[in-house]
C-alpha cells in the first residue's frame, strides 16, 4: 500500500529540517537582514552586502547569513538580528555599513554585543532568563498579575540577582485553551524556548529551584502544545512593541527566509493542508471554518466558512479561487508584508480553500506595485510546485490545483470583487451589479470564491490549532486576530498583529509607543477612503468589524492612519475624496458625478471660500451617493466626510464661518500671519521670506504685505520672539 | 472572422512582429496557446511598457492584432489602468507617494519643490527628456513616510530641502 498524504508530508517535512539543521549545524552564529520593500528601501540590501564581505574576508564557515521579511517594526528599518545558540536572540535597529561593521567585529567575532545599537535599546534583554507572562485578559489579568508580583517577590527572596532574571508582561501567546481559562497562566522562558502553565504558587517554587536555580527544564509544568507564534515570540519577544501583539497571520513573517520552503516546512507549512487532504472531507474544512468565525479580513467581514459554502454549493464542475492582493488603501501595507514575509502560508490557506469549495484553479491578483511580492510568490509556486505541494496529485492525494499570478494596473476598483474578475479576464476593471455574486457566476461565468491575503493566511492556522482555539481568540462575532498597518504620526510605525477586541488604546499606545513630539492625539482613521475617523474619547472601544461600523467608520483591510493636532479633519476629508473621485470608474453617475461636486465643495471649504450653507449641501449629496451608487467604492466614498462631519462639524464650521479659520493651522488659505508687537526688528524673517514681502527698518517692528504673503509659514517658523501670529 | 484567413494576414503579421520585440511576439504566441488568450492582454502590455517606456500607438496596434483582440479593447484597457503610460517617459521617473501615511507627513510639500524644481506638474516629462513627474499611490512603504521612488529605488523620509540636491546627484555623472 502506498504510503499515505500525511506519511509523505511528514517525510517531506523532515527532509527539510534535516536540511535546515545540516545548512545551519555548522554555524556557530546565524545573522538575519530584514528584507522586504520597505527594508530596501531603508538600506537593507547594503547591509547584507557589508557582512557578506565580511564573512568572506575573516574566512569564517561557522556564520551563516540569511535573508527573511519583514517583522513590521518600519520606523526602525533595516533590523539585524544575531543568533547564538542556547544565547538570547540580539536584534539591531537602522543598520546601515557601518553599524554593519562594528557588529561583525564586536559581536560576530568577539562575542560582546553592540547595546547602543539593539532594537529599542531601553528594553532589549541583557539577562540571563526572561519570564514572559500572559498578560490577556482571557488567560485571567486577575489570575496573572498576582502570580507575576509573587514570582517577583519570590525571586528577590531567593536572592537572584535582578540581572539575571527579566519578569516581563505579554500579549495572548495563542496557547489559551477554552477549559483552563481563568484557572491558570502562560508562561514563555527564553532562550530555553519552553512554555509553562503555572496556577499555583507551588509551581512559582518549582520553577525558581529547579529552572533558575539549576538550568533543569520542569517537565511536569510544560505545555506540551506548540504555540502559534512561538518561533516569532522567541527572536522578537524582548521588544515592547512585538510583545503586546499576538501574531497568528504573521507567525512567520520576519522569521522565515520568504524564499526557502525548507525554513518554512520547519515551522509546520503544508501540515494543515496534509491534514486537510488526509482526511478527505470538504465538508468538514468548511465547517472548521465556519466554527473559527473567520471574517473576510478585506474588509467587508464576510464570514469566509459562508462564503465557501456558497461557491461549494453552487452548480458546475469549474470553479476558481482567487487571492485579492490589490491592496489599493493608500495607506496601508499589510497584504505586501505578509506575501513578502511568507507567501507559503497565503498559498496554503489557497490550496484548503480551493479544496473545500471542489476549485482547481486559483489565481493571485497582485498590484503591479509590488514587484518583490511578485516576485517571491512566483519563487514559492516554483519551490511547491517542484515539492508536490502544488499542481497535479498534491502529496499523492489525487486532489490537482494549480495557482497563477496575475497582475493589476494601478486601479483602486479592482479590488471590488467583479472588478478584480473583469481585470483577470483583461478587461477594464469595472464592477457589474451584484448579484450575482461571483460565488454563483464569477471568473468566465463560473463560480468563483475570492478573498484577501489575510484571510487565507490564517486558514493553516486554524487547521492546525482547532476552529475553537482561533473563535476564542477574538470576540463573539469575529474570532482571532486582525493585522494593522500603523502609521501616521504615531511614535513606532509598523505591522501590529492584535487579538480582535483590542482597544485602540493598546494599539496606539502601548504597542504605538503613543504620539510623537509630544503632541496630542486627536483622531484615529482607520479604513482608509473608505473608512472614517475614530476620536480620541473612543480609544477604548475594543476594535473588530461591528464596533467600529458602529462608530462611523469600517475596520477595512487595516489601514491605521494616527492624527495629531496639527492634522485638519476637513483637509483630510478632501485627501481621501479627491482619491476616491480619481478612482472612481465613471461607470455610474452618482460615484462620478457626486464624488466631483462633493470634492469641489471641499475644495472651496480648504481653499477659503466656503459658505456656512456648503455643509448642508455636503452631507445631502454624501448621503446621495453613499445610497445610490453602484459599488462599493462609490457607496463608501462618503464615509470620510460623513464622520469627520459627525465628530468634527465645528472644525468645519470655523472653515466656513465669517472669520474663516483652519483650527489646525492646515489649510494655507485661511491662515493669515502677523507681526506683532513684541518684534524687535532683527530681520531675519524679512531676509528668508521667499516672496520678500517683510518690510521694515532694522530695530523696528516689521510687517507683512497681506496681498503678497504666500503664507509659507516660514516667518513664524524662523522667529525667535514669539512675534509672528498664526491665525 | 478569423485574421489568418484574411489574403494580407502576413503582411500584417510581419508588420506587428516588427513593432514590438521577439521576446514579446513569442510570450503571445504562447498566452495564445493557453485557454482565454485574451485575458493576458494585461500581462502583455505591462511586457510592452517594461521594454519601450510606455504604450505606443503601433505597438498597441501589434498587440491587438497577435492576441486578436479589437484594437479598441486594447486602447480601452491602455488608457483605464494608471499604470499604463501612453507616452515616452523622462530617464528618471519620479514617483512622489501621495498615500495617506506620506501625505500627513507632508508628501504635498515635498511634490510641490519637485514641480518648483523641475518646472512640470504631475503627469509631465522635462523638455530636455530627463525627468518625469507622477504622483504614486501608497508605494507600500508608509512606515517610512514620506517617500519618493525614482525608478525603482525607494528614498525614504524626504524633506522638501533634500530635492535639488536629489535631482542633483541624479545627473551627476557617476563617480569613476
Ligand atoms: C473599491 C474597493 C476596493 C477593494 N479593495 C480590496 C483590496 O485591495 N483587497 C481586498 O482584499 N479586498 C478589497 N476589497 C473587498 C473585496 O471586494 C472583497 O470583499 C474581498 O476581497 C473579499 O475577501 P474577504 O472576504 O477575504 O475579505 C475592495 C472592495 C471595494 C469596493
Ligand atoms: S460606484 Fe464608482 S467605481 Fe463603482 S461602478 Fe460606480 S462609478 Fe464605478
Ligand atoms: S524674525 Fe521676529 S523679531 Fe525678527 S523681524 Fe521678524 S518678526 Fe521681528
Ligand atoms: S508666510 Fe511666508 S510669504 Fe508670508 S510673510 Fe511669512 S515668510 Fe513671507
Ligand atoms: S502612504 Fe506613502 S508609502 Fe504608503
Amino acid at each position: 500500500m502506498a504510503a499515505s498524504v500525511m506519511e509523505r508530508y511528514r517525510e517531506q517535512a523532515a527532509a527539510a529540517r534535516e536540511r535546515v539543521q545540516a545548512a545551519e549545524g555548522a554555524a556557530r552564529v546565524r545573522i538575519q537582514v530584514g528584507s522586504a520593500t520597505c527594508e530596501n528601501a531603508a538600506g537593507a540590501a547594503d547591509v547584507y552586502d557589508e557582512f557578506r564581505k565580511h564573512i568572506r574576508a575573516t574566512g569564517r564557515t561557522d556564520v551563516a547569513l540569511r535573508r527573511t521579511g519583514c517583522t513590521g517594526r518600519c520606523s526602525c528599518e533595516p533590523i539585524v538580528g544575531v543568533l547564538v545558540p542556547g544565547q538570547m536572540p540580539v536584534k539591531y535597529e537602522k543598520v546601515d555599513r557601518a553599524r554593519a561593521h562594528e557588529i561583525f567585529t564586536q559581536h560576530v567575532l568577539n562575542g560582546t554585543p553592540v547595546r547602543p545599537y539593539t532594537l529599542d535599546a531601553d528594553e532589549s534583554g541583557t539577562h540571563g532568563l526572561e519570564f514572559f507572562f500572559c498578560g490577556a485578559a482571557r488567560c485571567g489579568r486577575e489570575l496573572t498579575e498576582p502570580l507575576q508580583r509573587t514570582f517577583e517577590e519570590k525571586l528577590r527572596a531567593a536572592g537572584v540577582p535582578p540581572e539575571r532574571v527579566a519578569v516581563r508582561q505579554a500579549n495572548c501567546f495563542g496557547l489559551c485553551d477554552p477549559l483552563g481559562t481563568g484557572r491558570a497562566t502562560r508562561v514563555l522562558v527564553r532562550p530555553d524556548k519552553v512554555v509553562y502553565t503555572l496556577s499555583s504558587p507551588e509551581d512559582l517554587d518549582a520553577i525558581i529551584a529547579e529552572h533558575v536555580g539549576q538550568g533543569r527544564v520542569v517537565e511536569r509544568l510544560r505545555v506540551a502544545d506548540e504555540a502559534v507564534g512561538r518561533g516569532f515570540f522567541e527572536l522578537y519577544g524582548d521588544v515592547s512593541f512585538f510583545r503586546r501583539q499576538t501574531r497568528v497571520a504573521l507567525r512567520n513573517s520576519g522569521v522565515i527566509d520568504p524564499e526557502s520552503l525548507d525554513e518554512a516546512l520547519r515551522q509546520r507549512a503544508f501540515e494543515a493542508l496534509a491534514r486537510v487532504l488526509e482526511r478527505g472531507d470538504p465538508a468538514a474544512v468548511r465547517a472548521e471554518v465556519r466554527r473559527a468565525r473567520l471574517r473576510g479580513r478585506g474588509g467587508g467581514g464576510y464570514l469566509t466558512g459562508l462564503k465557501w459554502d456558497q461557491a461549494a454549493a453552487a452548480a458546475g464542475d469549474e470553479k476558481f479561487i482567487i487571492c485579492n492582493a490589490d491592496e489599493g488603501d493608500p495607506g496601508a501595507f499589510m497584504d505586501r508584508s505578509m506575501l513578502e514575509g511568507d507567501p507559503f502560508a497565503v498559498i496554503e490557506g489557497m490550496l484548503i480553500g480551493a479544496y473545500a469549495i471542489g476549485a482547481h484553479q486559483g489565481f493571485f491578483y497582485v498590484r503591479a506595485e509590488y514587484p518583490l511580492a511578485v516576485r517571491r510568490i512566483e519563487r514559492a509556486l516554483e519551490l511547491c510546485r517542484a515539492a508536490g505541494l502544488l499542481g497535479r496529485d498534491i502529496l499523492g492525494s489525487g486532489f490537482d490545483c494549480d495557482l497563477e499570478i496575475r497582475l493589476g494596473a494601478g486601479a483602486f476598483v479592482c479590488g471590488e470583487e467583479t472588478a478584480l474578475i473583469h481585470s483577470i479576464e483583461g478587461e477594464r476593471g469595472q464592477p457589474r451589479i451584484r448579484p450575482p455574486y461571483p460565488t454563483t457566476a464569477g471568473l468566465w461565468g463560473r463560480p468563483t470564491c475570492i478573498n484577501n491575503v489575510e484571510t487565507f493566511a490564517n486558514v493553516p492556522a486554524i487547521i492546525l490549532y482547532g476552529a475553537d482555539w482561533f473563535a476564542q481568540l477574538g470576540t463573539e462575532a469575529s474570532g482571532g486576530t486582525k493585522v494593522f498597518a500603523l502609521a501616521g504620526k504615531v511614535q513606532h510605525t509598523g505591522l501590529v498583529e492584535v487579538p480582535m477586541g483590542t482597544t485602540l488604546r493598546e494599539v496606539v499606545f502601548d504597542i504605538g509607543g503613543g504620539i510623537r513630539g509630544g503632541k496630542r492625539l486627536k483622531a484615529v482613521q482607520t479604513g482608509g477612503p473608505a473608512g472614517g475617523c475614530l476620536r480620541a474619547e473612543d480609544l477604548d472601544t475594543p476594535v473588530d468589524f461591528d464596533t467600529l461600523q458602529a462608530r462611523g467608520s469600517i475596520m477595512g483591510s487595516g489601514g491605521m492612519i494616527v492624527l495629531d493636532e496639527d492634522d485638519c479633519v476637513v483637509d483630510l476629508a478632501r485627501y481621501y475624496l479627491t482619491f476616491s473621485q480619481h478612482e472612481s470608474c465613471g461607470k455610474c453617475t452618482p460615484c462620478r458625478e457626486g464624488t466631483k461636486r462633493m470634492l469641489e465643495i471641499l475644495e472651496r471649504i480648504t481653499g477659503g471660500q466656503g459658505r456656512p450653507e456648503d455643509l448642508e449641501r455636503l452631507e445631502r449629496l454624501a448621503r446621495l451617493v453613499r445610497t445610490s451608487s453602484l459599488c462599493g467604492l462609490g457607496r463608501a466614498a462618503p464615509n470620510p466626510v460623513l464622520s469627520t462631519l459627525r465628530y468634527f462639524r465645528s472644525e468645519y464650521e470655523a472653515h466656513v464661518a465669517a472669520e474663516r479659520t483652519c483650527p489646525a493651522h492646515k489649510c494655507r488659505a485661511l491662515l493669515r500671519f502677523e507681526i506683532n508687537e513684541k518684534c524687535v526688528g532683527c530681520t531675519l524673517c524679512a531676509r528668508r521670506c521667499p516672496v520678500t514681502c517683510i518690510s521694515g527698518e532694522r530695530r523696528q517692528r516689521h510687517v507683512i504685505d497681506q496681498g503678497r504673503c504666500i503664507r509659507c509659514g516660514v516667518c513664524f517658523e524662523v522667529c525667535r520672539f514669539e512675534a509672528v501670529a498664526r491665525r | 472572422m478569423n485574421p489568418a484567413t484574411t489574403d494580407n494576414w502576413a503582411q500584417v503579421e510581419a508588420a506587428a512582429q516588427a513593432a514590438l520585440t521577439p521576446e514579446i511576439v513569442s510570450f503571445i504566441a504562447a498566452c495564445r496557446a493557453k485557454p482565454h488568450p485574451e485575458s493576458h492582454l494585461i500581462a502583455v502590455l505591462h511586457r510592452v511598457q517594461e521594454h519601450f517606456g510606455y504604450l505606443g500607438q503601433a505597438q498597441m496596434d501589434a498587440v491587438a492584432q497577435l492576441l486578436r483582440v479589437p484594437a479598441a479593447r486594447v486602447s480601452g484597457v491602455a488608457t483605464f489602468y494608471h499604470y499604463f503610460r501612453l507616452q515616452p517617459r523622462g530617464r528618471f521617473m519620479i514617483n512622489v507617494c501621495m498615500g495617506t501615511a506620506c501625505y500627513v507627513k507632508g508628501a504635498d510639500r515635498v511634490a510641490a519643490r519637485f514641480r518648483e524644481e523641475l518646472g512640470i506638474d504631475f503627469g509631465q516629462t522635462t523638455t530636455d527628456g530627463q525627468f518625469s513627474l507622477h504622483d504614486a499611490a501608497c508605494l507600500g512603504t508608509c512606515g517610512l513616510a514620506p517617500v519618493v521612488m525614482i525608478n525603482d529605488k525607494v528614498y525614504p523620509r524626504v524633506t522638501p530641502d533634500q530635492v535639488p540636491g536629489l535631482l542633483e546627484s541624479l545627473t551627476a555623472p557617476a563617480p569613476a
